[in-house]
């Protein structure tokens, strides 16, 4: 089924990929994201001592604030703290530097669609930046389902105004050569296709959201390829940041 | 705990309240182990669901729902006012969630819960996202006048499953709305028809009576929580607090799949658990649905 997108992809493309990083001069850890014309610079200052009220002392903690491109901060922007927040928290050993904050700073600097996939990416980057401990990296992605039942990938603000449904889906990055085959499956399938999270809008049947899954699966094995192409130091003598 | 064997009862009482707040999740891993939780339900229940509809006389529609102990009440206000230039035919919905710090010992007066705004705004893209409500409906005249309603929900009591609780209590203000009759003035302006004026001659209704939003599909929610191979629907506060991974998923009625929330968590979701719980979300919105007619039927009695 051919689909006329505006920009001339195709359902499975995904927009021209840049990363790049230690970008920030006073940041311990910084790199910017960019999908097609929606870019994200994230910024991670840390681990800094002590955690804050409500949170657990025995563990390290993830403080996010999501800085939009223009206007004051309101409800989306609450929204999208928590969920970058509690997904970062699930790829960091939290056990390892307890009692700790670490801060992520996220600021939009131009929005053109799929803009929390765009954020998740560049915070992860930026904490591999920052030398902080992961368990493994995450690969965010939005797929959205065109009226015609297609699904289309990296959706522009336009398509993604225009469709009737789409989610963000946010995948774990393992590096499965180096594990044995067996050591990873969780119930029979493997850990890579399980999700870390999931934010939809519209409404869409439970099929067509199985099948965004499975699209969406499938392209963040291309990102993730990127991602490991982009994340070594261009220049092996830049030392660690953080105090 | 050197207690005497007369009162034996009462020690391994304590005990048990010791280990519950000592080590909360060994405490829950051997309940889920025998497939129960600590309350007595067993995995895939919801706790018991009441909805009490007109619970604000003053509001023009509203509704008390009770998950368990999770107590929410939403109303609904009217207020005329011009559409933008983009919709003129379409009226508004502004939905808003509170967290007053009576729910809560964790929120405290002049700092705002951290799960108010992201509540809010789920509730907000949940319900556009759902074609329950035409807006359509609540415009009066192209351009000119449209109604603008504004639904606030106010947590009475948060103990787990706040989505879900705030997400029935709005959908039952929803259904028992009773848009006011109005009338334009000479000035042009539309007025509420106030039972006095019923026999004034110069003012023509534009709404003849009071009438009820038609709501096409309704969309139910269910929480859970996954942990290792578990799927525990419906947690309270505690639980939430011990196992961090909450899945939401959001049916309509006619089972289309308006949201799937999962915000990260230590668990990763593969597609069998995803299925799961979509399974005991239909269930769920079985009987949410015909507690809802229930409820709106007993209003209708009267």
């Amino acid at each position: 089924m051919e689909i006329d997108r505006v920009d001339g992809r195709t359902a499975n493309q995904l927009r021209p990929l840049a990363c790049s990083r230690n970008i920030l001069n006073r940041a311990h850890g910084s790199a910017s994201w960019s999908q097609g014309d929606t870019k994200v610079l994230a910024a991670v200052y840390g681990p800094k001592a002590g955690t804050k009220k409500n949170e657990n002392p025995e563990k390290a903690c993830i403080e996010v604030i999501w800085k939009p491109k223009t206007g004051q901060i309101g409800k989306p922007e609450k929204e999208y703290e928590m969920i970058v927040k509690r997904t970062l928290q699930s790829i960091c050993v939290l056990t390892i530097n307890p009692n700790t904050t670490t801060s992520v700073i996220v600021q939009v600097v131009n929005d053109d669609g799929s803009l929390l996939p765009c954020a998740i990416n560049a915070a992860c980057a930026a904490l591999v930046d920052a030398g902080i401990p992961l368990k493994h990296l995450a690969v965010a992605i939005c797929c959205c389902l065109a009226d015609s039942g297609c699904v289309l990938l990296d959706p522009t603000k336009l398509e993604e105004q225009k469709t009737k449904a789409f989610a963000y889906l946010v995948f774990p990055n393992l590096t499965l050569s180096i594990l044995p085959e067996g050591s990873l499956k969780v119930e029979g399938e493997p850990v890579e296709q399980a999700i870390i999270t999931s934010v939809t809008q519209g409404a869409m049947s439970v099929d067509d959201y199985l099948r965004c899954l499975e699209r969406g699966r499938a392209a963040s094995a291309k990102m993730s390829a990127f991602l490991r192409r982009s994340l070594p130091l261009q220049n092996p003598s830049d030392s660690s940041k953080a105090g | 705990m050197g207690l005497p064997d007369a009162s034996g009862d009462l020690s391994s009482e304590v005990e048990v309240h010791a280990f519950r707040r000592l080590f909360p999740l060994r405490f829950y891993e051997r309940h889920l182990s025998e497939s129960i939780r600590p309350d007595g339900r067993p995995l895939g229940r919801a706790r018991d669901t009441t909805i009490a509809l007109g619970a604000v006389a003053s509001a023009d529609g509203s509704a008390l729902a009770k998950i368990g102990s999770t107590t929410m009440l939403a109303a609904i206000k009217m207020e005329v006012m011009t559409p933008s230039m983009e919709s003129p035919d379409e009226g508004c919905l502004a939905i808003d969630f509170h967290m007053p710090p009576i729910c809560s010992p964790i929120v405290r007066p002049g700092r705002p819960a951290e799960a108010a705004p992201v509540v809010s705004k789920q509730l907000s893209d949940t319900i556009s996202s759902s074609v329950m409500a035409d807006l359509k409906e609540l415009s009066l005249v192209s351009g000119k006048a449209a109604w603008m309603a504004y639904l606030d929900i106010y947590c009475l009591d948060a103990d787990g499953a706040l989505f879900d609780a705030a997400l029935l209590s709005a959908v039952a203000a929803l259904s028992h709305l009773q848009i006011p009759a109005v009338s334009l003035n000479e000035d042009g302006r539309v007025v509420v028809v106030s039972e006095e004026d019923e026999g004034k001659p110069e003012k023509e209704p534009v709404n003849r009576e009071k009438r009820k939003l038609t709501l096409k599909s309704i969309p139910f929610s269910l929480t859970c929580i996954l942990h290792k191979n578990y799927i525990l629907a419906d947690p309270t506060a505690e639980e939430e607090s011990i196992m961090e991974t909450l899945v939401t998923v959001v049916l309509d009625s006619s089972s289309q799949l308006i949201s799937l929330y999962k915000p990260g968590g230590p668990v990763l979701a593969n597609t069998s658990a995803i299925q799961d719980s979509i399974a005991l979300t239909r269930q769920r919105v079985r009987e949410l649905q015909k507690i809802l007619d229930e409820a709106n039927s007993g209003m209708e009695v009267d």
